[in-house]
Protein backbone atom coordinates (compact mmCIF):
# COMPACT_ATOMS: atom_id res chain seq x y z
CA UNK A 1 0.00 0.00 0.00
CA UNK A 2 2.82 2.41 0.79
CA UNK A 3 5.26 1.30 -1.63
CA UNK A 4 2.33 1.69 -3.83
CA UNK A 5 2.15 5.46 -3.26
CA UNK A 6 5.34 5.68 -3.22
CA UNK A 7 6.13 4.94 -6.51
CA UNK A 8 2.73 6.23 -8.10
CA UNK A 9 4.25 9.97 -6.38
CA UNK A 10 7.60 9.50 -7.42
CA UNK A 11 6.43 8.67 -10.97
CA UNK A 12 4.14 11.41 -11.52
CA UNK A 13 6.46 13.84 -9.97
CA UNK A 14 7.91 15.38 -12.81
CA UNK A 15 9.44 18.77 -11.36
CA UNK A 16 13.12 19.66 -12.74
CA UNK A 17 14.51 19.51 -9.43
CA UNK A 18 13.65 16.34 -9.06
CA UNK A 19 14.65 15.32 -12.13
CA UNK A 20 18.09 16.65 -11.46
CA UNK A 21 18.55 15.06 -8.47
CA UNK A 22 17.73 11.66 -9.76
CA UNK A 23 20.05 12.14 -12.62
CA UNK A 24 22.84 13.13 -10.50
CA UNK A 25 22.12 10.36 -7.99
CA UNK A 26 22.79 8.19 -11.30
CA UNK A 27 26.01 9.64 -12.03
CA UNK A 28 27.02 9.65 -8.88
CA UNK A 29 26.43 6.10 -8.87
CA UNK A 30 27.44 5.06 -12.32
CA UNK A 31 30.94 6.70 -11.27
CA UNK A 32 31.22 4.98 -8.14
CA UNK A 33 30.64 1.65 -9.76
CA UNK A 34 33.10 1.93 -12.10
CA UNK A 35 35.59 3.59 -10.25
CA UNK A 36 35.33 1.31 -7.18
CA UNK A 37 38.62 0.28 -8.17
CA UNK A 38 39.92 3.16 -9.40
CA UNK A 39 38.75 5.14 -6.37
CA UNK A 40 42.00 4.45 -4.02
CA UNK A 41 44.60 4.59 -6.94
CA UNK A 42 45.22 8.37 -6.61
CA UNK A 43 45.87 8.02 -3.31
CA UNK A 44 47.77 4.71 -3.63
CA UNK A 45 49.96 6.33 -6.24
CA UNK A 46 50.74 9.41 -4.83
CA UNK A 47 51.88 7.53 -1.78
CA UNK A 48 54.16 4.62 -4.20
CA UNK A 49 55.49 8.21 -5.53
CA UNK A 50 56.33 9.96 -2.40
CA UNK A 51 57.56 6.45 -0.74
CA UNK A 52 60.21 6.48 -4.01
CA UNK A 53 61.22 9.88 -4.00
CA UNK A 54 62.12 9.27 -0.24
CA UNK A 55 64.38 6.75 -1.39
CA UNK A 56 65.92 8.73 -3.77
CA UNK A 57 66.76 11.48 -0.97
CA UNK A 58 68.06 8.68 1.31
CA UNK A 59 70.39 7.30 -1.11
CA UNK A 60 71.52 11.18 -2.11
CA UNK A 61 71.86 11.75 1.72
CA UNK A 62 73.74 8.16 1.78
CA UNK A 63 76.36 9.46 -0.38
CA UNK A 64 76.60 12.79 1.24
CA UNK A 65 77.27 11.08 3.95
CA UNK A 66 80.33 9.05 2.51
CA UNK A 67 81.81 12.00 1.41
CA UNK A 68 83.37 13.68 4.88
CA UNK A 69 85.41 10.23 5.10
CA UNK A 70 86.91 10.02 1.38
CA UNK A 71 87.85 13.59 1.61
CA UNK A 72 90.08 12.66 4.58
CA UNK A 73 91.30 9.94 3.18
CA UNK A 74 92.34 11.87 0.05
CA UNK A 75 93.92 14.73 1.86
CA UNK A 76 96.70 11.92 3.51
CA UNK A 77 97.52 11.10 0.34
CA UNK A 78 96.78 14.23 -2.25
CA UNK A 79 97.33 17.47 0.39
CA UNK A 80 97.93 19.22 -2.46
CA UNK A 81 94.77 19.10 -4.49
CA UNK A 82 93.16 21.65 -2.31
CA UNK A 83 90.88 22.50 -4.94
CA UNK A 84 89.53 19.82 -6.00
CA UNK A 85 88.63 18.64 -1.96
CA UNK A 86 87.70 22.08 -1.51
CA UNK A 87 85.21 21.96 -4.27
CA UNK A 88 83.91 18.57 -3.13
CA UNK A 89 83.58 20.11 0.08
CA UNK A 90 81.01 23.20 -0.86
CA UNK A 91 79.52 20.77 -3.24
CA UNK A 92 78.27 18.71 -0.40
CA UNK A 93 77.28 21.34 1.68
CA UNK A 94 75.65 23.04 -0.76
CA UNK A 95 73.38 20.03 -1.72
CA UNK A 96 72.54 19.02 2.27
CA UNK A 97 71.68 22.72 2.76
CA UNK A 98 68.63 21.94 -0.13
CA UNK A 99 66.06 20.30 0.99
CA UNK A 100 63.12 18.96 -0.50
CA UNK A 101 60.67 16.87 1.08
CA UNK A 102 58.32 14.24 0.16
CA UNK A 103 55.09 16.93 -0.03
CA UNK A 104 56.96 19.77 -2.01
CA UNK A 105 57.76 17.62 -4.77
CA UNK A 106 55.39 19.28 -6.89
CA UNK A 107 56.85 22.32 -6.47
CA UNK A 108 59.10 21.94 -9.87
CA UNK A 109 61.54 25.35 -8.41
CA UNK A 110 62.73 23.88 -5.51
CA UNK A 111 62.65 20.70 -7.50
CA UNK A 112 65.20 21.61 -9.98
CA UNK A 113 67.05 23.74 -7.13
CA UNK A 114 67.59 20.34 -5.40
CA UNK A 115 68.30 18.06 -8.52
CA UNK A 116 71.03 20.97 -9.89
CA UNK A 117 72.30 20.91 -6.41
CA UNK A 118 72.76 17.24 -6.46
CA UNK A 119 74.42 17.27 -10.02
CA UNK A 120 76.49 19.72 -9.08
CA UNK A 121 78.05 17.47 -6.30
CA UNK A 122 77.96 14.56 -9.11
CA UNK A 123 80.52 16.98 -10.96
CA UNK A 124 82.52 17.29 -8.13
CA UNK A 125 83.06 14.02 -7.14
CA UNK A 126 83.97 12.71 -10.37
CA UNK A 127 86.64 15.64 -10.67
CA UNK A 128 88.35 13.95 -7.41
CA UNK A 129 88.22 10.83 -8.45
CA UNK A 130 89.78 11.18 -12.09
CA UNK A 131 92.37 13.45 -9.75
CA UNK A 132 93.06 10.40 -7.86
CA UNK A 133 94.26 8.68 -10.36
CA UNK A 134 97.90 10.10 -10.18
CA UNK A 135 97.84 9.22 -7.35
CA UNK A 136 99.27 5.61 -6.96
CA UNK A 137 99.76 5.00 -2.87
CA UNK A 138 96.63 6.17 -2.36
CA UNK A 139 94.69 4.20 -4.94
CA UNK A 140 95.91 0.92 -3.31
CA UNK A 141 94.98 1.81 0.33
CA UNK A 142 92.50 -0.36 1.72
CA UNK A 143 90.41 2.38 3.10
CA UNK A 144 90.13 4.34 -0.10
CA UNK A 145 89.18 1.49 -1.84
CA UNK A 146 86.79 0.25 0.63
CA UNK A 147 85.71 4.23 0.49
CA UNK A 148 85.23 3.83 -3.44
CA UNK A 149 83.25 0.78 -3.51
CA UNK A 150 81.31 2.46 -1.47
CA UNK A 151 80.33 5.53 -3.23
CA UNK A 152 79.90 3.04 -6.63
CA UNK A 153 77.30 1.47 -4.94
CA UNK A 154 75.48 4.46 -3.59
CA UNK A 155 76.45 5.83 -6.73
CA UNK A 156 74.40 2.69 -8.35
CA UNK A 157 71.86 2.79 -5.56
CA UNK A 158 70.84 6.68 -6.68
CA UNK A 159 70.19 5.52 -10.46
CA UNK A 160 68.19 3.12 -9.59
CA UNK A 161 66.18 4.69 -7.21
CA UNK A 162 65.68 7.62 -9.54
CA UNK A 163 64.65 5.35 -12.39
CA UNK A 164 61.93 3.74 -9.67
CA UNK A 165 60.77 7.53 -8.74
CA UNK A 166 60.35 8.11 -12.44
CA UNK A 167 58.52 5.25 -13.09
CA UNK A 168 55.94 5.65 -9.92
CA UNK A 169 55.55 9.81 -10.98
CA UNK A 170 54.60 8.74 -14.04
CA UNK A 171 52.18 6.24 -12.76
CA UNK A 172 50.92 8.68 -10.80
CA UNK A 173 50.56 11.59 -12.87
CA UNK A 174 49.17 9.72 -15.92
CA UNK A 175 46.76 8.37 -13.30
CA UNK A 176 45.15 12.23 -12.04
CA UNK A 177 45.64 13.65 -15.91
CA UNK A 178 43.56 10.63 -17.32
CA UNK A 179 39.98 10.01 -17.45
CA UNK A 180 38.63 8.48 -14.52
CA UNK A 181 41.60 9.22 -12.17
CA UNK A 182 41.20 13.31 -12.99
CA UNK A 183 37.25 13.09 -12.05
CA UNK A 184 38.00 11.05 -8.83
CA UNK A 185 41.53 13.67 -7.89
CA UNK A 186 39.18 16.57 -8.41
CA UNK A 187 36.40 15.64 -6.44
CA UNK A 188 38.05 13.32 -3.63
CA UNK A 189 41.31 14.43 -3.37
CA UNK A 190 41.75 18.33 -4.66
CA UNK A 191 45.08 18.51 -2.92
CA UNK A 192 47.19 15.92 -4.96
CA UNK A 193 49.22 17.76 -7.87
CA UNK A 194 51.57 16.22 -10.29
CA UNK A 195 54.97 15.51 -9.82
CA UNK A 196 57.96 17.05 -11.10
CA UNK A 197 60.24 13.99 -12.54
CA UNK A 198 63.86 14.04 -13.22
CA UNK A 199 64.78 15.16 -17.24
CA UNK A 200 65.21 12.71 -19.51
CA UNK A 201 67.94 10.22 -19.46
CA UNK A 202 71.04 11.96 -18.92
CA UNK A 203 74.37 10.71 -17.66
CA UNK A 204 73.14 11.35 -14.58
CA UNK A 205 70.97 8.29 -14.60
CA UNK A 206 74.56 5.90 -15.19
CA UNK A 207 76.52 5.31 -12.64
CA UNK A 208 80.03 7.19 -13.22
CA UNK A 209 82.74 4.88 -14.86
CA UNK A 210 84.98 4.74 -11.73
CA UNK A 211 88.07 2.86 -13.04
CA UNK A 212 90.34 0.78 -10.53
CA UNK B 1 54.04 24.37 -39.60
CA UNK B 2 53.02 20.91 -40.27
CA UNK B 3 56.12 20.09 -41.01
CA UNK B 4 57.09 20.89 -38.20
CA UNK B 5 54.77 19.34 -35.91
CA UNK B 6 55.14 16.22 -38.13
CA UNK B 7 58.82 16.04 -37.46
CA UNK B 8 57.86 16.41 -33.59
CA UNK B 9 55.45 13.45 -33.76
CA UNK B 10 58.01 11.01 -35.43
CA UNK B 11 61.15 12.11 -33.19
CA UNK B 12 58.73 11.75 -30.35
CA UNK B 13 57.72 8.49 -31.95
CA UNK B 14 61.63 7.37 -32.13
CA UNK B 15 62.63 8.10 -28.60
CA UNK B 16 59.28 6.19 -27.72
CA UNK B 17 60.63 3.43 -29.66
CA UNK B 18 64.27 3.86 -28.58
CA UNK B 19 63.03 4.12 -24.41
CA UNK B 20 60.90 0.90 -25.28
CA UNK B 21 63.95 -1.24 -26.93
CA UNK B 22 66.14 -0.25 -24.05
CA UNK B 23 63.41 -0.71 -21.21
CA UNK B 24 62.91 -4.23 -22.87
CA UNK B 25 65.40 -6.20 -21.98
CA UNK B 26 65.37 -10.14 -23.04
CA UNK B 27 65.92 -12.57 -19.93
CA UNK B 28 66.86 -15.86 -19.40
CA UNK B 29 63.99 -17.98 -17.59
CA UNK B 30 64.65 -19.05 -14.21
CA UNK B 31 65.18 -23.01 -14.19
CA UNK B 32 66.85 -22.94 -11.31
CA UNK B 33 69.86 -21.78 -8.83
CA UNK B 34 72.66 -21.77 -12.22
CA UNK B 35 71.22 -20.11 -15.14
CA UNK B 36 74.14 -20.61 -17.79
CA UNK B 37 72.71 -19.07 -20.49
CA UNK B 38 76.40 -18.08 -22.08
CA UNK B 39 77.49 -21.78 -21.52
CA UNK B 40 80.16 -21.55 -19.17
CA UNK B 41 79.75 -24.56 -17.27
CA UNK B 42 79.78 -28.59 -17.30
CA UNK B 43 76.69 -30.06 -16.24
CA UNK B 44 79.11 -30.99 -13.33
CA UNK B 45 80.27 -28.07 -12.45
CA UNK B 46 76.46 -26.87 -12.33
CA UNK B 47 75.50 -29.42 -10.58
CA UNK B 48 78.01 -28.95 -7.88
CA UNK B 49 77.36 -24.93 -7.40
CA UNK B 50 73.64 -25.57 -7.45
CA UNK B 51 73.90 -28.14 -4.83
CA UNK B 52 76.06 -25.50 -2.91
CA UNK B 53 73.50 -23.25 -2.83
CA UNK B 54 70.55 -25.09 -2.57
CA UNK B 55 71.55 -26.71 0.96
CA UNK B 56 72.40 -22.32 2.10
CA UNK B 57 68.55 -21.78 1.00
CA UNK B 58 67.41 -24.63 3.25
CA UNK B 59 69.32 -23.70 6.06
CA UNK B 60 69.00 -20.12 5.81
CA UNK B 61 66.64 -19.00 3.17
CA UNK B 62 68.89 -16.73 1.36
CA UNK B 63 68.25 -17.13 -1.97
CA UNK B 64 71.90 -16.76 -3.98
CA UNK B 65 71.55 -17.28 -7.66
CA UNK B 66 74.18 -17.29 -10.56
CA UNK B 67 73.25 -15.99 -13.68
CA UNK B 68 75.76 -16.07 -17.25
CA UNK B 69 74.40 -14.03 -20.10
CA UNK B 70 75.78 -13.94 -23.42
CA UNK B 71 75.06 -10.58 -24.31
CA UNK B 72 74.28 -7.51 -21.85
CA UNK B 73 71.67 -6.22 -24.55
CA UNK B 74 73.76 -3.01 -24.76
CA UNK B 75 73.01 -1.21 -21.14
CA UNK B 76 75.64 -1.40 -18.03
CA UNK B 77 75.65 -4.31 -16.08
CA UNK B 78 74.36 -2.25 -13.21
CA UNK B 79 71.11 -2.00 -14.90
CA UNK B 80 71.30 -5.58 -16.27
CA UNK B 81 71.89 -6.31 -13.31
CA UNK B 82 69.28 -4.93 -10.63
CA UNK B 83 66.16 -5.77 -13.73
CA UNK B 84 67.04 -8.92 -13.90
CA UNK B 85 66.92 -9.28 -10.02
CA UNK B 86 63.51 -7.57 -9.73
CA UNK B 87 62.48 -9.56 -12.81
CA UNK B 88 63.25 -12.90 -11.25
CA UNK B 89 62.40 -11.70 -7.32
CA UNK B 90 65.07 -13.48 -5.61
CA UNK B 91 65.33 -13.96 -2.16
CA UNK B 92 61.94 -13.92 0.29
CA UNK B 93 59.27 -12.10 -0.06
CA UNK B 94 59.13 -10.08 3.10
CA UNK B 95 62.96 -10.13 3.78
CA UNK B 96 64.32 -9.75 -0.16
CA UNK B 97 67.34 -11.88 0.89
CA UNK B 98 68.57 -12.59 -2.97
CA UNK B 99 72.00 -11.94 -3.99
CA UNK B 100 72.33 -12.63 -7.84
CA UNK B 101 76.21 -13.40 -9.56
CA UNK B 102 75.97 -11.91 -13.07
CA UNK B 103 78.65 -12.83 -15.62
CA UNK B 104 78.35 -11.30 -18.74
CA UNK B 105 81.68 -13.11 -20.64
CA UNK B 106 80.87 -11.02 -24.31
CA UNK B 107 81.44 -7.72 -22.33
CA UNK B 108 83.85 -8.97 -19.67
CA UNK B 109 82.02 -7.77 -16.72
CA UNK B 110 80.69 -9.15 -13.65
CA UNK B 111 78.98 -7.98 -10.91
CA UNK B 112 77.11 -8.99 -7.42
CA UNK B 113 73.55 -8.15 -7.28
CA UNK B 114 72.76 -7.83 -3.74
CA UNK B 115 68.93 -7.57 -2.58
CA UNK B 116 67.68 -4.88 0.43
CA UNK B 117 67.47 -7.24 3.30
CA UNK B 118 71.31 -8.35 2.57
CA UNK B 119 72.82 -5.22 1.91
CA UNK B 120 74.30 -5.25 5.55
CA UNK B 121 76.01 -8.59 5.31
CA UNK B 122 77.05 -8.64 2.12
CA UNK B 123 78.13 -4.88 1.31
CA UNK B 124 79.28 -3.06 -1.61
CA UNK B 125 82.68 -2.92 0.03
CA UNK B 126 83.14 -6.85 0.27
CA UNK B 127 81.38 -7.47 -2.49
CA UNK B 128 84.09 -5.50 -4.36
CA UNK B 129 86.38 -7.55 -2.33
CA UNK B 130 85.26 -11.25 -3.72
CA UNK B 131 84.75 -9.71 -6.88
CA UNK B 132 88.73 -8.29 -7.19
CA UNK B 133 90.12 -10.89 -5.07
CA UNK B 134 88.15 -14.02 -5.92
CA UNK B 135 86.76 -13.84 -9.10
CA UNK B 136 88.83 -11.69 -11.88
CA UNK B 137 91.87 -13.10 -11.31
CA UNK B 138 90.45 -16.77 -12.27
CA UNK B 139 88.35 -15.28 -15.02
CA UNK B 140 91.89 -13.35 -16.39
CA UNK B 141 92.74 -16.90 -16.79
CA UNK B 142 89.91 -18.07 -18.86
CA UNK B 143 88.80 -20.19 -15.92
CA UNK B 144 85.09 -19.47 -15.51
CA UNK B 145 83.90 -22.23 -13.28
CA UNK B 146 86.96 -21.62 -10.54
CA UNK B 147 86.04 -18.04 -10.68
CA UNK B 148 82.15 -18.47 -10.17
CA UNK B 149 82.66 -21.58 -7.97
CA UNK B 150 85.15 -19.50 -5.59
CA UNK B 151 82.92 -16.00 -5.91
CA UNK B 152 80.08 -18.35 -4.63
CA UNK B 153 82.10 -19.29 -1.50
CA UNK B 154 82.99 -16.01 -0.50
CA UNK B 155 79.79 -14.84 -0.84
CA UNK B 156 77.81 -17.88 1.24
CA UNK B 157 81.05 -17.35 3.70
CA UNK B 158 79.97 -14.27 4.34
CA UNK B 159 76.38 -14.79 4.54
CA UNK B 160 76.79 -17.36 6.89
CA UNK B 161 79.42 -15.36 8.99
CA UNK B 162 78.22 -14.71 12.58
CA UNK B 163 78.89 -10.96 13.18
CA UNK B 164 76.79 -10.60 9.59
CA UNK B 165 74.17 -12.50 11.23
CA UNK B 166 73.37 -10.54 14.09
CA UNK B 167 73.40 -7.42 11.91
CA UNK B 168 70.66 -9.68 9.95
CA UNK B 169 68.97 -10.78 12.97
CA UNK B 170 66.38 -7.34 14.03
CA UNK B 171 65.31 -7.04 10.64
CA UNK B 172 63.86 -10.46 10.24
CA UNK B 173 62.45 -10.19 13.41
CA UNK B 174 60.55 -7.46 12.56
CA UNK B 175 58.53 -9.11 9.94
CA UNK B 176 57.41 -11.76 12.16
CA UNK B 177 53.96 -11.76 12.41
CA UNK B 178 52.19 -11.87 16.38
CA UNK B 179 51.34 -15.29 16.89
CA UNK B 180 48.35 -14.06 19.18
CA UNK B 181 47.13 -12.44 16.15
CA UNK B 182 47.33 -15.54 14.02
CA UNK B 183 45.40 -17.75 16.61
CA UNK B 184 43.05 -15.22 17.29
CA UNK B 185 42.38 -14.97 13.66
CA UNK B 186 42.00 -18.66 13.48
CA UNK B 187 39.67 -18.87 15.90
CA UNK B 188 37.27 -16.91 14.74
CA UNK B 189 37.67 -18.21 11.22
CA UNK B 190 36.74 -21.65 12.40
CA UNK B 191 33.83 -20.09 14.13
CA UNK B 192 32.63 -18.30 10.81
CA UNK B 193 33.14 -22.18 9.48
CA UNK B 194 31.27 -23.41 12.37
CA UNK B 195 28.15 -21.22 11.98
CA UNK B 196 27.72 -21.09 8.50
CA UNK B 197 27.63 -25.30 9.20
CA UNK B 198 25.17 -25.25 11.08
CA UNK B 199 23.22 -22.72 9.22
CA UNK B 200 23.73 -24.61 6.38
CA UNK B 201 22.37 -27.66 8.16
CA UNK B 202 19.26 -26.00 9.38
CA UNK B 203 17.98 -24.80 5.57
CA UNK B 204 18.07 -28.36 4.79
CA UNK B 205 21.26 -29.64 2.54
CA UNK B 206 21.77 -27.13 -0.62
CA UNK B 207 18.59 -24.70 0.16
CA UNK B 208 20.53 -22.83 2.78
CA UNK B 209 21.89 -19.10 2.71
CA UNK B 210 25.28 -20.19 2.33
CA UNK B 211 25.75 -23.56 -0.07
CA UNK B 212 29.37 -25.30 1.72
CA UNK B 213 30.51 -27.83 -0.79
CA UNK B 214 30.13 -31.52 0.03
CA UNK B 215 32.75 -33.61 0.83
CA UNK B 216 34.56 -35.08 -2.59
CA UNK B 217 32.73 -32.54 -4.95
CA UNK B 218 35.92 -30.19 -5.27
CA UNK B 219 34.33 -27.22 -4.20
CA UNK B 220 37.40 -25.30 -2.29
CA UNK B 221 40.49 -24.96 -4.39
CA UNK B 222 42.19 -22.42 -5.26
CA UNK B 223 42.55 -20.70 -1.78
CA UNK B 224 45.66 -21.00 -0.49
CA UNK B 225 48.39 -21.50 -2.31
CA UNK B 226 50.95 -19.13 -3.79
CA UNK B 227 52.52 -16.99 -1.23
CA UNK B 228 56.23 -17.01 -0.81
CA UNK B 229 57.24 -20.86 -1.21
CA UNK B 230 60.88 -19.69 -2.06
CA UNK B 231 61.83 -22.94 -4.23
CA UNK B 232 61.72 -25.59 -1.70
CA UNK B 233 61.00 -28.64 -3.25
CA UNK B 234 61.56 -29.94 -7.14
CA UNK B 235 61.07 -26.65 -8.74
CA UNK B 236 62.51 -23.45 -8.13
CA UNK B 237 61.31 -19.56 -8.19
CA UNK B 238 61.92 -16.19 -6.56
CA UNK B 239 60.46 -15.59 -3.63
CA UNK B 240 59.58 -12.09 -4.10
CA UNK B 241 62.23 -10.45 -3.22
CA UNK B 242 63.62 -6.70 -4.73
CA UNK B 243 66.98 -4.87 -4.46
CA UNK B 244 67.75 -1.24 -4.76
CA UNK B 245 71.07 -1.61 -6.92
CA UNK B 246 73.58 -3.18 -3.56
CA UNK B 247 76.78 -4.75 -4.26
CA UNK B 248 79.70 -4.16 -7.22
CA UNK B 249 80.83 -5.35 -10.22
CA UNK B 250 83.97 -5.47 -12.17
CA UNK B 251 85.73 -6.02 -15.13
CA UNK B 252 88.40 -8.29 -16.07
Amino acid sequence: MQAGTWSRRSGGDTSPLARFASALVALVLATCLSGCGAINRVPTLEEQAKSAWSEVQNQYQRRADLIPNLVETVKGYAQQEKDVLIGVTEARAKASSVKVDAGTVSDPQKFKEYQDAQNQLSGALGRLLVTVERYPDLKSNQNFLALQSQLEGTENRIAVARRDYIGAVQAYNTEIRTIPGRWIASWFYPESKPMETFAATRDADRPPNVKF
Amino acid sequence: MIGRRAFACAAALLWLVATALAADLQFPALTGRVVDAANLLTPDQRAGIEAKLKAHEDKTSDQVVVATVPSLQGTTIEDFGNRLFRDWKLGQAKTNNGVLLLVAPAERKVRIEVGYGLEGALTDALSKVIIASAITPRFKQGDFAGGIGAGIDGILAILSGDAQGWQRKPQVRGDEVDPAQVTLFVVLFLVILFVMWRMNRAGGGRGGIIVLPGPGSGGWSGGYSGGSSGGYGGGFSGGGGSSGGGGASGDW
